[in-house]
């Protein structure tokens, strides 16, 4: 989120669309009520069911599933047809007046640079027009046909109502009458909030999804003010945190890209990620990135990272190709794995295409569980009957299952969508053997060491050398992990500006990141937490919730990354002179002196209104990217049908084939063959969570348990009535990779759509069942979804597939 | 007489207070009215996190047992923290049923290993455990960890072994783990963010 939960309450209108807060989000859903009953704020729900959430909605409108960008670009159209865009934060804080390389275009549903064999995009073409110092070249005026509001004005030209409704299967006037609400917060002191989640980014154009809002956003002004934003509603309870640890591979802690092939000395590295400023006076904040990368490599390698050494840069792993989920089972699937090891993860159930996963875990040499409850995973290998036929004698894999404590049973920080990072205490001892997962890997990682110390090896260097300073090195405390994170100086800090006056002295915590350094005397696990834990203790284990403003910000709070600020880019909800946009909601103001308000500033504090200075600080341009070179499938979102889509091309390029789905979607050797055509499964499919389960985990617990017990599918009235099937019916659910069984629920909250001339009926199928729990035994739904991911983060396509079905 | 819940326990406190006071014969009466303690008066209260969704809304966990050394504590009762701004008290029904999470018959309690082949667990010690899945990763790092690629690039990555992890794990394991796995010369790792 770039707001926080609270802040919904400051809302005037809320969208809620790829997600279901009421259900899935209960407890934070409730600040969209508040806003209701205060503000009298408006929520609009656009989703394939009426779901909770719609049915407390001011207006409800279907959508087939996968269908969004169509939505949303027309939602652009809209505005700019309409002229309801916020004018003078267009022009200042986005990048609307940048020009863009006249080589840049698009036809028939393909962006220039494509490389069909690939399935990839060069991008020469969609970079700025640069001038003589290397800075992007700007048109004041917005006219210029190359200039980025031109070319967003003619990308979604094509984004008609009529055809938006004929795509979507949303009925025209529902389309229109959101269009009209949404432009009513175009006005400086009117903001939108959108809450999304799942259901927009599993989808192979789920970042597109989320960016199409961007933009709209940006164009009514809705980033950086209070009850605005883009907020992401993320699964578990630390998934923001394991988010920001960056437990990927592409990621260092903190977002810090890791080092590939190319990237072949510490120079090359550091140059490919530090940033010269694309505008004059920008902050550019990423030119820091050395200080970050330094003061990781101190964390992770103490003394044995030295400026000689490169920070010990050659013992980081050099990647040469995707590591992501689908990449790894691929993998796996290829027999190109020994050993693997989940962590509280289930990816048996909760990976595309449950065939293939247990086929892939079934190669391996050896599996670890690590988790505190029995997962399905954990029992891939065992036969279930019809949930899981497999026969064990044929599965060689050593699997291994190792007790971990849960949440009550330790203390820790879990970081909340909204970026709030929180304390918790100790209840009581874990049943049994069990331990905490620190313990459980240090003891995996002392034992290597002891054996590469004993033995020899590959490479024992970074294994040997790893920075190990905890006060009992079996069980390294949540405290001190805390603080290695937080960040310390290691020898004396000093002010740049006054080299005798000393910042932080050596051994101190550090206050923020800006005392990061790149020559070694600083150490930071993670520069975007550098502060939590500061030398005046554990900031995240505050407990003042005052509230002075109002404004639910509550500073004191636990610790929000970053430097505690609770609304990104919030410089933006003032105008260029530094008064806000909305006085009754002030978030930021320029004082006369420096910058202050109800916020930690996301801007440099005493940078004065008449520099310059823009908000949005992690872009070396200072604004907003309306057009997106960064992105894998397109600088502007167009829309792409789902892998498996009813229509018979995309009705945007009914001509081009290669436009059907998107191009830049990466589709395994094998896998384009297991997609399934609608002349076999007629019907789209949607997976979903319920209000009373949690993912995998709550089929353990009794109470969840009789809540819901069984396993079931929900059809509509009109396709109930096709094919005979009435509530309570076992059905069977096939897609083109296997099949469910389930019950049926028939339900007037799906109904039939009119998309491109022809009758879309949607299947919803809850995803939280199979053969391991408390929870009546049943299928996987992952058997049924499509093994191939969103193009820029890989996140699979459960969102929206082909489906058949048929009374059991 | 409005009374918080809070007071209620306290009175009911004071209550058992005054009966103690009674039992050691300071009551000039010989009637004895005790009222029956609740569970929570005595419970520890500690705060924690819910750990599903990430509303992540604070809880209270009430465990029976003072955290001494020799008490064993047993978590009896969990509810919303009403001091948390972002869920003040409330929790949703997947929350509110975090005490049969805690308590589920089918959390694991000890180590078990499947043998290759086999139909069931078998339990082994932490000490086997470990060594054994040591024994093999550091085999299978030894035979396939690449120190230089074709081009001659130091690259020191190990990729046959892959590590999924938790969203559900707190900040300090997850970035420990992130430590260690880099230190290992691991490429091949995810979340369950991205999924």
């Amino acid at each position: 989120m770039t707001n926080h939960w609270v802040d919904i309450k400051n809302t005037d209108l809320a969208i809620i669309m790829g997600g279901n807060a009421a259900e899935a989000h209960p407890c934070g859903f409730k600040w969209v009520i508040e806003a209701k009953k205060d503000r009298k704020a408006k929520l609009i729900v656009v989703d394939p069911r009426f779901t909770r959430s719609a049915s407390v909605a001011d207006f409800y409108a279907p959508i087939r599933a996968g269908a969004d960008i169509a939505f949303l670009g027309g939602v652009i159209h809209y505005l700019l047809s309409n002229d309801k865009i916020h004018h003078d934060y267009v022009k200042a804080y986005t990048n609307a007046p940048f020009l863009i390389s006249e080589g840049f275009g698009f036809e028939d549903g393909i962006f220039t640079g494509y490389n069909a064999e690939k399935r990839s995009y060069g991008k020469d073409t969609w970079q700025y027009q640069k001038d003589k110092d290397g800075f992007a070249m700007v048109d004041e005026t917005l006219q210029s046909p190359n200039c980025v509001f031109q070319l967003m004005k003619k990308h979604y030209s094509r984004y008609t109502p009529e055809l938006v409704s004929r795509v979507t299967g949303t009925p025209k006037e529902d389309f229109l009458k959101i269009c009209g609400m949404i432009a009513e917060t175009a006005a400086p002191n009117k903001t939108m909030t959108i809450l999304y989640a799942l259901g927009w980014t599993e989808h192979t154009v789920g970042s597109q999804n989320i960016r199409t809002m961007a933009i709209i956003q940006c164009l009514l002004g809705n980033m950086g003010m209070a009850g605005g934003g883009i907020n992401a509603l993320r699964g578990h309870a630390n998934v923001q945190g394991i988010t920001d640890m960056c437990l990927y591979s592409e990621v260092l802690p903190g977002y810090q890209s890791a080092p590939t092939d190319a990237d072949k000395t510490r120079a090359d590295y550091l140059a490919a990620r530090t940033p010269k400023a694309l505008r004059p006076g920008q902050m550019n904040f990423p030119q820091n990135f050395p200080k970050w990368n330094t003061s990781l490599m101190k964390a992770f390698y103490g003394n044995a990272a030295t400026k000689d050494n490169d920070f010990c840069y050659d013992w980081l792993p050099k990647k040469d190709g995707a590591y992501d989920t689908l990449a790894l089972f691929e993998r796996m699937h290829q027999g190109k794995m020994s050993g693997f090891v989940c962590q509280g993860f289930n990816p048996l159930a909760s990976v595309a295409n449950k065939k293939k996963v247990g086929d892939a875990l079934a190669k391996l040499k050896y599996l670890v569980i690590i988790d505190p409850l029995a997962t399905d995973t954990s029992e891939f290998w065992k036969n279930y009957g019809e949930y899981n036929e497999v026969d064990p004698a044929k599965i060689q894999t050593e699997v291994f299952r190792l007790p971990a404590n849960l949440f009550a049973e330790e203390d820790g920080s879990f970081t909340n969508s909204g970026r709030v990072v929180q304390w918790h205490w100790k209840a009581a001892d874990g049943p049994g053997e069990s331990k905490g997962d620190i313990e459980i890997m240090a003891a995996l990682y002392l034992k290597l060491k002891e054996m590469y110390a004993k033995d020899g090896g590959k490479f024992p260097d970074a294994i040997l050398n790893l920075a190990w300073p905890y006060r009992i090195p079996a069980k390294p405390s949540p405290s001190e992990l805390l603080m290695e994170i937080s960040g310390k100086a290691l020898g004396d800090v000093l002010d740049p500006k006054d080299p005798t006056k000393v910042l932080v002295k050596a051994g101190e915590q550090i206050p923020g990141f800006a005392m990061l350094r790149d020559d070694g005397s600083t150490s930071c696990g993670n520069w975007i937490y550098g502060g939590c834990w500061s030398q005046a203790g554990n900031l995240t284990a505050r407990r003042d919730a005052s509230d002075p403003t109002g404004l639910g910000q509550t500073l004191a709070w636990g610790f929000a990354w970053p430097a505690n600020r609770r609304i990104l880019y919030n410089r933006a909800s003032a105008d260029l002179a530094g008064k806000p946009w909305d006085p009754k909601r002030p978030v930021l103001r320029w004082t006369g002196t420096a910058w202050g308000g109800n916020d930690i500033p996301d801007m440099r504090p005493d940078a004065a209104p008449d520099q310059n200075v823009m908000p949005f600080i992690m872009n070396p341009e200072g604004v907003a990217r309306l057009f997106a070179p960064a992105m894998a499938d397109g600088p502007f979102p167009e829309h792409y049908e789902p892998f498996e889509t009813p229509l018979d091309n995309n009705p945007f390029h009914p001509k081009n084939p290669k436009a059907t789905s998107n191009p830049a979607a990466r589709v395994f050797k094998g896998d384009m063959e297991t997609f399934g055509k609608a002349k076999d499964f007629p019907y789209v499919c949607t997976t979903y969570r319920l209000v009373e389960h949690f993912h995998f985990w709550t089929k353990h617990a009794h109470i969840n348990a009789v809540l819901q017990p069984e396993h079931f599918v929900e059809i509509g009235e009109a396709l109930a009535k096709e094919k005979g099937i009435a509530s309570g019916d076992k059905v069977k659910v096939r897609s083109n990779r296997g099949f469910i069984k389930a019950v049926a629920v028939v339900t007037k909250r799906i109904r039939t759509l009119d998309v491109d001339g022809k009758k879309v009926h949607t299947i919803g199928i809850p995803l939280h069942f199979g053969f391991k729990g408390l929870t009546k035994p049943g299928y996987i739904t992952n058997t049924l979804t499509p093994f191939v991911g969103d193009a820029n983060s890989q996140t699979p396509e459960y969102k929206a597939f082909l489906v058949n079905i048929e009374k059991a | 007489m409005q009374v918080t819940r809070r007071q209620f326990f306290k009175i009911c406190s004071a209550g058992l207070g005054g009966s103690s006071i009674a039992m050691l014969g300071y009551s000039p009466t010989a009637a004895l009215a005790e009222v029956r303690e609740f569970k929570l008066a005595r419970a520890t209260e500690t705060r924690n996190m819910c750990p599903y969704c990430s509303v992540s809304c604070g809880v209270l966990a009430y465990s029976i047992g003072d955290k001494s050394k020799n008490a064993k504590a047993e978590i009896i009762h969990i509810e919303g923290d009403p001091d948390n701004p972002v869920n003040r008290g409330t929790l949703c029904p997947k929350g509110a049923g975090l005490l049969d999470m805690v308590h589920s018959p089918n959390r694991l309690k000890h180590p078990e290993v499947r043998e290759a082949g086999s139909n069931e667990w078998k339990r082994i010690s932490w000490d086997e455990a470990v060594t054994r899945i040591a024994r093999h990763m550091k085999a299978d790092r030894d035979a396939n960890f690449i120190e230089k690629n074709a081009e001659g690039t130091t690259v020191n990555r190990w990729n046959t072994f892959g590590f999924l992890a938790s969203s559900a794990a707190a900040n300090e394991p997850g970035y420990l783990s992130h430590k260690i796995l880099r230190s290992l010369g691991a490429v091949a790792f995810d979340t369950q963010a991205r999924i």
